[in-house]
């Protein structure tokens, strides 16, 4: 196999489950109300699976995905899933997706960085075949945060979803994913946690929101340089879809006029490692930015870690 | 700098942050009950005024800060 000197987005796909759990829903099981979570958080509906696993939603959305791609499963040679919500150990979900979607022998792991997983893996996508080791990689995001969801907490089970959000990466000529800045903040790890045996997500709110505002506009400034971009020039903006008003603090920290500020979160909640690429595949699907426009990913949550690039509208 | 200047330089903040009108903020006002700015706005109002004033107030002081008095007082100290 010969190295490349980039790779770029072919195509996208995402997969929701069914059954909506709305504002009103969870003031049934809790005390809170519509006007808070919209308020506090920004989200109106999130969906929620019954049956579906987080390799069955992958696999949903990784199909959708390559069926956009003009590529079959015989092409696919790299399969990496970001997910920390897979409940079992083994075998990984990347292995499972590529078993349901018929792809023979590929490479294939899971990432576990929780809410920036998809820009690390799509980062090592891009790794992967500009050093020659993968030339058809299949990028997946997808959560079942409720199997994790403490839903007799007000704080906590507002916001969470399940989803998932498929990429198909090739080698390209023209580099159409900017070079990755990734990192973390371990000595802050422990203001979000899903640890322990049969755990629930646990986070304490105002420190990571004091984080996320603060320390993310830095490193998507940092995305935008590495990748040759001025922020005024970015088409679209696509966050972790953690909470909306995060995601306006960064934007406005960042100065972005042009851009289209994703806000995912309104309809799907916050999916995690699932929020970016089901974000960057509805609006692909909505054709909101032209192909080939510049959009920067910033993924940021549990660890802390984050990552982000820029990348070409595909 | 004054407390009066410190005052002025919040209620700046405020209204650039929480939509809070500069009239009404004074010494005995309550963030939150007088004023009407929630946990996550106060965050913002803190990491602005980190930056506004050349200080450094931890998540653990923040919860101290109850009205616009003590956030002066403690940036006062601080500053100093």
């Amino acid at each position: 196999m010969t190295t490349a000197t980039g790779s770029r987005i072919v195509s996208v796909g995402h997969y929701q489950p069914a059954r909506v759990l709305t504002n009103d829903d969870l003031a049934q099981m809790v005390d809170t109300n519509d006007e808070w979570i919209r308020d506090r958080v920004g989200v109106v509906t999130r969906r929620i699976a019954d049956n579906e696993t987080v390799a069955d939603m992958a696999a949903a959305a990784a199909e959708k995905a390559l069926a956009g791609s003009g590529l079959t499963a015989a092409d696919i040679d790299l399969v990496a899933v970001a997910t920390c919500s897979s409940v079992d150990r083994c075998p990984n979900v990347a292995t499972r997706v590529a078993a349901k979607l018929g792809i023979a022998a590929p490479g294939a792991y899971d990432i576990n960085t929780a809410c920036s997983g998809f820009s690390y893996a799509l980062g090592t996508a891009d790794h992967a075949i500009r050093a020659g080791a993968a030339r058809n990689v299949i990028v997946i995001g997808a959560e079942k945060l409720s199997d994790f969801t403490d839903w007799t907490d007000r704080a906590t089970c507002i916001i969470f979803g399940d989803g998932a959000g498929a990429a198909v990466v090739t080698a390209a000529d023209e580099p159409a994913i900017g070079p990755v800045v990734w990192g973390s903040a371990p000595e802050k790890g422990e203001t979000v946690r899903i640890e322990g045996w049969r755990p629930y997500i646990q986070q304490e709110g105002q420190a990571v929101f004091r984080w996320a505002t603060t320390a993310i506009a830095p490193i998507a400034r940092q995305a935008c340089e590495r990748a040759g971009v001025a922020p005024e020039e970015i088409a679209a903006f696509i966050g972790h879809q953690a909470n909306a008003r995060i995601i306006d603090g960064i934007a406005k920290r960042l100065g972005m006029p042009q851009a289209v500020i994703v806000k995912d979160i309104v309809e799907s909640g916050n999916t995690s490692a699932a929020s970016v690429p089901l974000a960057l595949s509805k609006l692909v699907e909505r054709r909101e930015v032209p192909s080939g426009a510049p959009v920067l990913l910033v993924g940021f949550g549990g660890g802390l870690t984050y990552a982000g690039q820029v990348v070409r509208c595909p | 700098m004054t407390r009066d200047e410190i005052i002025a330089g919040l209620a700046d903040i405020l209204e650039e942050v929480a939509g809070v009108n500069p009239d009404d903020v004074a010494e005995e006002k309550s963030f939150t009950e007088d004023l009407d700015v929630d946990s996550l706005s106060m965050v913002e109002v803190v990491v602005a005024a980190e930056e506004k004033f050349g200080v450094k107030i931890p998540d653990d002081e923040v919860q101290n800060l109850k009205t616009v008095g003590d956030a002066v007082s403690y940036i006062e100290k601080a500053g100093s």
